[in-house]
């Protein structure tokens, strides 16, 4: 079986990368914010296992490992930060949620 | 002893008891400083090491040279007593006006006057720092709190200036320690080890300004004033007391203190600016208090005008002068101490401090009238009145020094007619305002109790002010002999005239 | 003579009881307490001036306590008599006790009974103090209690808001002049190293030369104190103004106290004059001047007192023109009886006004001789010494003395004299306008009620010394005696003569008597005679009238060159211009604030955003920096 190239794996997660990124920024609704960062972490995480397979190290899947318990954390957080913001402003909106300006 | 004084009221105002506590406080540092008055009375106060009565001092912080050393002499004597004498009446001054966070208040008197005690007392430069900030943390919190419509503009304008000023004055002490660290190898802050540092012309003027800088917002001189009306008219009546008659003494003190002693070169170079400058505060201090319709600002204003005294005094170098400037810090605490409290109780009779919607007061208050009639002569400079022997001796002191700046200033004391009466008419003469109407009550017995030794005091040091005098004179030649030049077209010829003392 | 210091002590004895226990006693004690420590002190003054002149001393000091010791400058509480001061203290207290005596009277239904007191022996104290004064502090201490006296009794009655502008007006005009004696004062003790007058004397003629700069300047200096007490030219305007009080004050005021300190000041410093020829001739030509301008507006004022006070400051201008001429002891005895008779004329016209329900113009009088014939004989005797009739009155022969030396004097010359002479003339003209005018004619207002005796007595013993206390000095023609003048030579100098006029004496005396009696028909003429006449020269000079009613417009002069520019730029600056230094620093430090908030926008795009930038920025650039 032909390996596949580093490249191409470095490739999809650069692109899925700017996915996440460039939804993150466009996107208004809270929770499609929320999920493109999960992508960004899954793009980096790709971009780690791919490094990993390419030296043949297993640090590469200790990081996917470390990013994945973060992203858990992160989502349970992130969630209940989301659900406090829909109950205080009855919105996911994230412009709507700019009382903290200055 | 007098570090052991200071610790207690700092220990007594740690915790939060009321007023009798701060009074009996008051009353233990006034009875003690005269005590130690009355007990160095008879050696003219030149005992001790180079003039100084007592010194006291634990190291600090020894690996910078820092130490707890606290000294005094004549000066700080004399200092310490008014300190007390304004304590106790501030104190009592505030004992209806306050009403809210009694504890808390006067845990922030306590300690301003701590801080202020502290700074008259200081040996080491790092330790003035330390006391500077000290008092200007509590007046931020007596004017922030129990202050008046503006308070908290005021309370920020007084903080800024202040601790900006301070700020320099840290600059210069830190530069001042490491140029005497460098030229002799011994880094230390102690005043008496500095007093001697070789400089070259050029650090010594910058490290000079930062210090006078520093005294120069405190006393405050002109262009450096203005937050004094603000916090004056707003701080509440003890805060205005403390304000006028020790805060700004802690600037003229500094002058006399640090700034001249331990630049005698620069100071002597810089002299006419700062001679003008005071004679300008004289001046403009005057227009403005005359133009103002709020009492309490009218009275800051006044100050402006009399700390210019002080400046045009204390770069005259003469003996003179010196002692004017030592009878001026007195004289204009009490009196203008007076003024504020005076202003205060008024307030609080009628709730307004401006004094176009005041008038025809002396039916009512006729107590009140005579006694405000007293401290508004003093402050326009009458004989007889400690204001009179101040300026009298400020001038003919640096008529010595400076012709035309005298001239100036003497003018400036007709503007103190001009201002004072005016205070007299629009508030007790006059035709009879709406406010009025209402029966006034005159002076309490407590109310009494306060400005009857202040009237008492004001005429014993116009008419005997030699114990003053005597007891600073000390003091006052030691400063002198730092300065390299002395005026020489002084007459020496002293008169002999009490030889004759016939009073049988 | 150890009692010399009771002397100033007894009246501020007085007014501290007074204060202190003043609205506890009844109104009957409070002008025992009052005027009786006046009298008292009047005693005192008997007691010390028999002791002291039969003891032949040439002075007596007295040294009550050290004021200030300080660097050279070494002053004590000092007291000094001698026979100048003696005569000021006697005036002083002799003329200033009637006053009490007369006030407890006047002043009786007051409200402010125990306060007037107080004051009024305040005033006299003060002034005792600077004429007893050792040295000049001690003297300028008296000099503005004075002040502050004056200010708080033209002031009396507060409600009133012009009579607090005159109070006030008259402390900061006279201490314009106490600015110019306080700078004086720095220049003495810089010269000299000493302020005491003995000692001023001794040295000032070894430091300085005669009409070296600096003691012209001193001079100078010291005639401005002067010129401010006094009422003189330029700063005369307070006077007129100062009869805001009530007529005791206007009386003590004007007779025994402030006024003749200036006078006082000038013959107690006379060597410093006499050094400096031309500050000397500035104080004559300053006299004479103000004896012109102040006679000529009195002929056009119709308030009573206004007149008087005018008239004042005319006498005043007499006095120094005799100082400024070198004729000292004339110059303190017509202060004397011009004392006696200004006293004795205020007290009658405050009896008048308070009688007509305080009237103070003389056209709604008239008539009063038969109403009331004791104020009118005595008010007339007054007024015949102030404008001088021959033989009869004190007035004349102090007046006399200082028209002979205005052109027999060695510093004297025919300007001064004619300016004396006209001066004389205008007296005479508006004195009698005034009793003329007040006293005859008809009546046009009748008394309330009549004046009780502690008013009338006062008026008598005035109106009696008014004549006799002429005769102690009689001129050269008429009998030649020198009493006074021999009694005041240990301290100041006989008058040098020109020896060419000294036998025309007669017709100087001839020539004043002839311009008083002229004086005197002018005003019978135009006022009882013929008072048609009056009219047409009304309005010929009509332009002149108004100008001199208002005291030469120096008035409104002084409002448009200082108070109003004063006033001016106190009230632009009311809130202070060096205020918006920090108010700058305000508004920019709020600028960056406001700038630096927009980008605080809280819409957490623009954060992601400014992050993501950040990040390519930062990449961008380092790996520009490893190429």
């Amino acid at each position: 079986m032909k390996p596949i190239p580093v490249e191409a794996g470095l490739i999809l997660a650069g692109i899925l990368f700017m996915l996440g990124l460039i939804s993150v920024l466009i996107r208004r609704n809270i929770i499609f914010m929320l999920i493109s960062v999960e992508i960004m972490l899954n793009a980096a995480g790709l971009a780690f296992i791919t490094a990993g397979a390419r030296w043949v190290q297993a640090d590469g899947q200790v990081m996917f490992i470390f990013i994945l318990t973060m992203a858990a954390a992160e989502v349970s957080v992130g969630l209940a930060l989301i659900l406090q913001i829909y109950h205080q402003l009855k919105t996911l909106d994230s412009d709507a949620a700019n009382t903290m300006r200055g | 002893m007098g570090g052991g004084l200071l610790a207690w009221i700092s220990q007594m105002s740690g915790k939060d008891l009321p007023r009798w506590v701060t009074l009996f406080t008051m009353l233990a540092g006034l009875i003690i400083s005269c005590a130690l008055w009355w007990q160095y009375r008879g050696s003219a106060f030149t005992t001790g090491t180079d003039g100084w009565l007592i010194t006291y001092s634990v190291s600090w912080i020894p690996e910078f040279g820092i130490s707890f050393s606290l000294a005094l002499d004549g000066l700080s004597l004399l200092m310490l007593m008014l300190s007390f004498f304004l304590g106790v009446t501030a104190v009592l001054i505030s004992w209806t006006e306050i009403q809210d966070k009694v504890g808390f208040f006067h845990f922030n008197l306590l300690w301003v006057l701590a801080g202020i005690c502290g700074v008259f007392l200081t040996m080491d430069t790092f330790l003035l720092y330390f006391f500077w900030e000290v008092m200007i943390i509590p007046m931020y919190f007596l004017i922030g709190i129990w202050g008046h419509e503006n308070k908290r503009y005021a309370a920020f304008k007084f903080f800024i200036y202040t601790q900006a000023s301070g700020l320099l004055m840290l600059l210069s002490i830190l530069a001042l320690y490491f140029v005497h660290g460098a030229a002799t190898g011994q880094y230390t802050y102690d005043y008496r080890l500095l007093l001697d540092t070789p400089m070259d012309p050029d650090t010594s003027r910058w490290i000079m300004l930062g210090f006078l800088v520093a005294f120069a917002v405190k006393l405050p001189v002109v262009p450096f004033h203005t937050w004094l009306p603000d916090a004056h008219s707003q701080a509440p009546t003890a805060g205005s007391v403390i304000l006028a008659g020790l805060l700004l003494k802690t600037g003229a003190y500094g002058v006399l203190r640090f700034v001249i002693p331990l630049f005698p070169e620069s100071s002597h170079e810089i002299a006419p600016w700062a001679m003008a400058l005071g004679v300008l505060g004289i001046l403009y201090g005057a227009i403005l208090a005359f133009a103002q319709t709020d009492l309490k600002r009218l009275v800051a204003y006044t100050s402006v005008s009399h700390m210019g005294f002080v400046m045009l005094g204390a770069f005259s170098f003469n003996e003179l002068a010196l002692q004017g400037v030592v009878m001026q810090m007195i004289t204009h605490g009490i009196s203008t101490g007076a003024l504020f409290l005076i202003a205060g109780l008024l307030s609080e009779r009628i709730h307004t401090r401006d004094i176009t919607r005041m008038g025809g007061f002396w039916q009512s208050m006729p107590r009140l009238g005579g006694i405000s009639l007293v401290f508004v002569m003093a402050s326009l400079g009458l004989p007889g009145l400690g204001n009179f022997v101040a300026e009298f001796l400020t001038l003919i002191g640096s008529w010595q020094a400076n012709r035309t700046l005298t001239v100036l200033g003497a003018i400036g004391v007709v503007g103190a007619t001009i201002y004072s009466l005016r205070i007299m008419q629009r508030v007790f003469y006059g035709p009879k305002s709406e406010i009025a109407e209402d029966k006034l009550p005159d002076l309490s017995g407590r109310e009494k109790l306060i400005m009857v030794p202040m009237v008492v005091l004001i005429i014993l040091l116009g008419l005997m002010p030699q114990f003053v005098l005597d007891t600073s004179r000390a003091a006052m030649t030691n400063i002198l002999k730092s300065i390299p030049v002395i005026n020489s077209d002084v007459p020496t010829a002293t008169i002999k005239q009490g030889g004759d003392h016939d009073l049988r | 003579m150890e009692l010399l210091w009771l002397i100033p002590i007894l009246p501020y004895l007085g007014a501290t009881l007074l204060i202190l226990v003043g609205s506890m006693i009844s109104r009957k004690q409070v002008p025992l307490i009052g005027a009786g420590s006046i009298g008292l002190a009047a005693l005192a003054t008997a007691v010390v001036g028999i002791d002291f002149l039969s003891s032949g001393q040439p002075y007596f000091q007295q040294t009550l306590w050290r004021w200030m010791n300080v660097g050279g400058l070494d002053i004590g509480i000092t007291l000094s008599l001698d026979v100048l001061s003696l005569v000021f203290i006697f005036v002083i207290t002799f003329v200033g006790f009637l006053i009490h005596i007369y006030s407890s009277e006047f002043m009786h239904d007051d409200e402010g009974y125990a306060r007037f007191f107080v004051f009024m022996n305040l005033f006299v104290g003060s002034m005792l103090m600077l004429v007893l004064a050792g040295n000049l502090v001690v003297m300028y201490l008296g000099w503005e209690g004075v002040g502050l006296c004056s200010y708080l009794l033209i002031g009396f009655w507060y409600r009133e808001e012009k009579n607090g502008h005159a109070a006030r007006k008259a402390f900061i005009l006279t201490r314009v002049g106490d600015t110019a004696l306080a700078i004086g004062l720095f220049m003495l003790f810089q010269h000299l190293g000493t302020l005491d007058f003995r000692e001023i004397s001794a040295r000032a003629p070894q430091v300085f030369t005669v009409g070296s700069e600096t003691v012209v300047i001193i001079a100078f200096l010291l005639l401005g104190g002067a010129v401010g007490k006094s009422a003189q030219l330029p700063l005369q305007t307070w006077l007129p103004d100062a009869m805001a009080g009530p007529s005791p004050v206007s009386a003590l005021i004007h007779a025994a106290t402030m006024v003749t300190a200036g006078v006082y000041i000038i013959a107690r410093t006379h060597v410093i004059f006499e050094l400096a020829p031309s500050a000397q001739q500035a104080v004559a030509t300053v006299g004479a001047l103000t004896l012109l301008l102040a006679g000529c507006s009195a002929m056009m004022q119709y308030d009573l007192k206004r007149i008087l006070a005018y008239s004042t400051i005319s006498q005043i201008g007499y006095m120094f023109l005799a100082l400024g001429v070198g004729a000292w002891s004339a110059a303190i005895f017509h202060f004397m009886i011009h004392a006696f008779f200004k006293a004795l004329l205020f007290l009658g016209a405050g009896t008048v006004i308070a009688l007509l329900h305080h009237e103070h113009d003389i056209f709604r009088m008239g008539g009063l001789r038969r109403s009331m014939p004791t104020v009118y004989w005595t008010f007339l005797i007054g007024a015949a010494s102030l404008a001088a009739i021959p033989l009869v009155t004190a007035g004349f022969y102090s007046k006399d003395q200082i028209l002979w030396l205005a052109l027999a004097g060695e510093k004297g010359n025919g300007w001064l004299f004619t300016a004396a002479l006209t001066g004389a003339f205008v007296t005479a003209i508006y004195t009698f306008r005034m009793v003329f005018v007040a006293f005859w004619g008809e009546e046009k207002t009748h008394p309330a009620h009549h004046a009780g005796t502690a008013m009338l007595l006062p008026l008598i013993v005035l109106a009696v010394l008014s004549t006799v206390a002429g005769f102690i000095e009689l001129p050269h023609t008429l009998g030649h005696v020198q009493l006074f003048s021999d009694y005041l030579n240990p301290v100041l100098p006989e008058v040098r003569m020109n020896e060419a006029l000294i036998h025309d004496e007669w017709i100087v005396q001839l020539g004043a008597a002839l311009f008083t009696f002229g004086g005197i028909y002018i005003a019978y003429l135009f006022y009882i005679q013929q008072p048609h006449l009056l009219p047409p020269v009304k309005t010929y000079f009509s332009g002149l009238r108004t100008y001199w009613l208002a005291g030469w417009g120096f008035d409104a002069v002084y409002n448009a060159l200082f108070v109003r520019p004063f006033v001016g730029i106190a009230t632009i600056n009311k809130n202070d211009v060096a205020d918006r230094l920090s108010d700058g620093m305000v508004a920019i430090t709020n600028y960056f604030h406001r700038l630096f908030a927009w980008t605080q926008s809280g819409i957490m795009r623009w954060y992601m955003m400014g992050i993501v930038i950040g990040t390519i920025m930062v990449v961008t650039i380092s790996m520009l920096i490893n190429t």
